[in-house]
């Protein structure tokens, strides 16, 4: 299959698997429902992402930036069009993704090492060696807490953490079996400012320091530009890709770059095109 | 009212009020002068507790094993049933309106069918424990399953988690607490199953005994007989409350 699919590419241009996107969607639709009579959530959208490449996808509410992500991950199949990751068609829930949303999603019957330690005990291969491997792998959560400010809270249960605190356990959850890819659905949406942006910069570090393939998803501008290398603007239901920049800053990316006239012409120019596009259809703005 | 007596009145209220119940029924007793055949005051049925200790003894133990052995099999196929419906919807829908049906069935009409099955004694008390106790069981482990957070689960499926994993690493913990609730209005009525049972078609137990002692007239020997199953049923209770704290301790936050 892999053969017939390089031989068609080659005669326009040589497969090269180090330039082809990681990631790629190509004019996929998804429709809710049985029979395709429920909610068009996405309408011929195409997306690529190069490999440990940072992505943003903003939009108005409900234009199904949070179906992009479940399409990415596997978790919802499409109706038409392809979702390839890595040269693979994507057509079950992917063991290489870690997901973490605005909800920080945590186990309430377990500590906070204990929910970090959640995938190593569900994914292979770590499963298998889970209970031989345990002080080691307890080791690596321990790290990891650590590595987001948390030393000292792992025995804690959810409901003992601040919100921001539940949102960087829930980080370490997503990042401990490794995957290739990160899914983030507004991750820091419920956080107050002040939290939101140590969050940002712990983010930006955390993908500095592993090189993982992230998407964001979020509605709020600044974070995107800060974060990602390209934004990408998602219409109104059904959404497809209506604009997309790239953010041409230096890394690492600090707080005070948001002040700066680079900075603010990035979200200016992201908010015109969501903008327009929600007069166009005679919304009432956002 | 300073802390200190504030705090030592919030724990000994459990005994307080049982203390202040039992001292007003004595008391309207004696004021109205209520006959013993009528009402018995509690100082006489614990006189009659005393007088025929050893009956009692003998006729509560075997209420009390009757009991928890009917408790055991409806924890067991309660949980099973219950996990079987909460996990799978389409389970839930098939069998939800048959077991709402028999839920409403009173049990005690099924006693005289189940002493044609097995004959007079401890076998349909038992069964009737059983039947009783585990609907709430399995309607609130079937609910602790069905009320999973989606998230929850798109956590576990993104890892590749099957039914099975999400099962036991979410779905069975989660539905913990739920469990637990129901272990005590569950044992509570397990023991009027086989109280009912016994009054109607036994030889032994507290609920023949009771039977016969009415029938007898000696109302006081009925009253402690109540309050001796009454008290084996707040034992029982206190013990599944007890497991509760321990294997369910993280959904009840500290209070302070």
């Amino acid at each position: 299959m892999g053969h017939l699919f390089m031989s068609k590419n080659q005669s326009a241009a040589p497969y090269d698997p180090v330039s082809a996107p990681f990631i790629h969607l190509n004019d996929v639709s998804l429709r809710y429902g049985e029979s395709g009579e429920g909610v068009e959530a996405l309408k011929r959208l195409s997306l690529d992402i190069s490999r440990g490449e940072f992505t943003a996808v903003v939009g108005p509410s409900g234009c199904g930036k949070s179906t992009l992500m479940r399409l990415l991950s596997g978790l919802t199949p499409c109706s038409s069009g392809k979702v390839c990751i890595d040269g693979k068609q994507v057509n079950q829930p992917l063991k290489t993704v870690g997901m973490a949303f605005q909800n920080s999603a945590l186990l309430p019957w377990r500590t906070a090492l204990e929910n970090v330690l959640l995938p190593l005990e569900v994914v292979e291969p770590y499963r298998r060696d889970f209970r031989r491997d345990k002080a080691r792998f307890v080791e690596r959560a321990r790290a990891l807490l650590a590595r987001v400010g948390l030393s000292g809270a792992e025995d804690l249960y959810g409901w003992e953490l601040s919100g921001g605190m539940q949102q960087r356990v829930s980080l370490c959850r997503a990042l401990i079996h490794e995957p290739e890819i990160l899914l983030l659905d507004e991750p820091f949406g419920a956080l107050d400012a002040f939290t939101r942006e140590e969050l940002w910069d712990i983010l930006q570090q955390l993908w500095l320091d592993r090189g993982f393939t992230a998407m964001l998803v979020t509605h709020d501008l600044p974070e995107a530009v800060y974060l990602a290398d390209s934004v990408h603007v998602i219409s109104e239901r059904p959404g497809y890709v209506v604009h997309t920049s790239h953010i041409d800053l230096p890394r690492p990316r600090t707080p005070e770059l948001c002040f700066t006239s680079r900075f603010t012409d990035y979200v200016h120019e992201l908010r015109k095109h969501i903008q327009r596009k929600a007069l166009a259809v005679g919304g009432v703005g956002l | 009212m300073n802390k200190k007596t504030a705090t030592m009145l919030y724990r000994l209220s459990p005994w307080l009020a049982t203390l202040g119940f039992f001292l007003v029924w004595e008391i309207s007793c004696r004021l109205f002068s209520i006959p013993v055949f009528v009402l018995p005051a509690p100082t006489d049925a614990l006189a009659a507790l005393i007088k025929h200790i050893d009956g009692i003894w003998f006729n509560a133990q075997h209420t009390l094993l009757t009991t928890v052995c009917g408790f055991a099999v409806a924890i067991g196929f309660g949980l099973l049933l219950g996990i079987l419906v909460g996990a799978s919807p389409a389970m839930y829908r098939a069998l939800n309106p048959l077991l709402v049906g028999f839920n409403s069935v009173p049990k005690v009409a099924l006693v005289p069918i189940l002493v044609l099955w097995f004959g007079i004694g401890t076998v349909p008390a038992i069964i009737t424990a059983f039947l009783v106790a585990f609907f709430p069981i399995t309607v609130n482990v079937a609910t602790g399953i069905a009320t999973m957070e989606p998230e929850l689960r798109d956590v576990l499926r993104s890892l590749g988690a099957g039914r099975i994993a999400i099962l036991t690493k979410v779905g069975l913990p989660r539905s913990l607490p739920y469990f637990f609730a129901s272990l005590k209005v569950a044992i509570t009525l397990a023991f009027v199953g086989a109280v009912i049972s016994e009054t109607v078609a036994s030889n032994v137990g507290i609920g023949y005994l009771m039977m016969n002692a009415s029938a007898m007239f000696q109302v006081p020997l009925v009253f402690a007989a109540l309050l001796v199953t009454a008290a084996m049923g707040v034992v029982m209770y206190g013990i599944t409350a007890l497991l509760e704290r321990r294997y369910a301790g993280w959904a009840m936050r500290k209070r302070h």
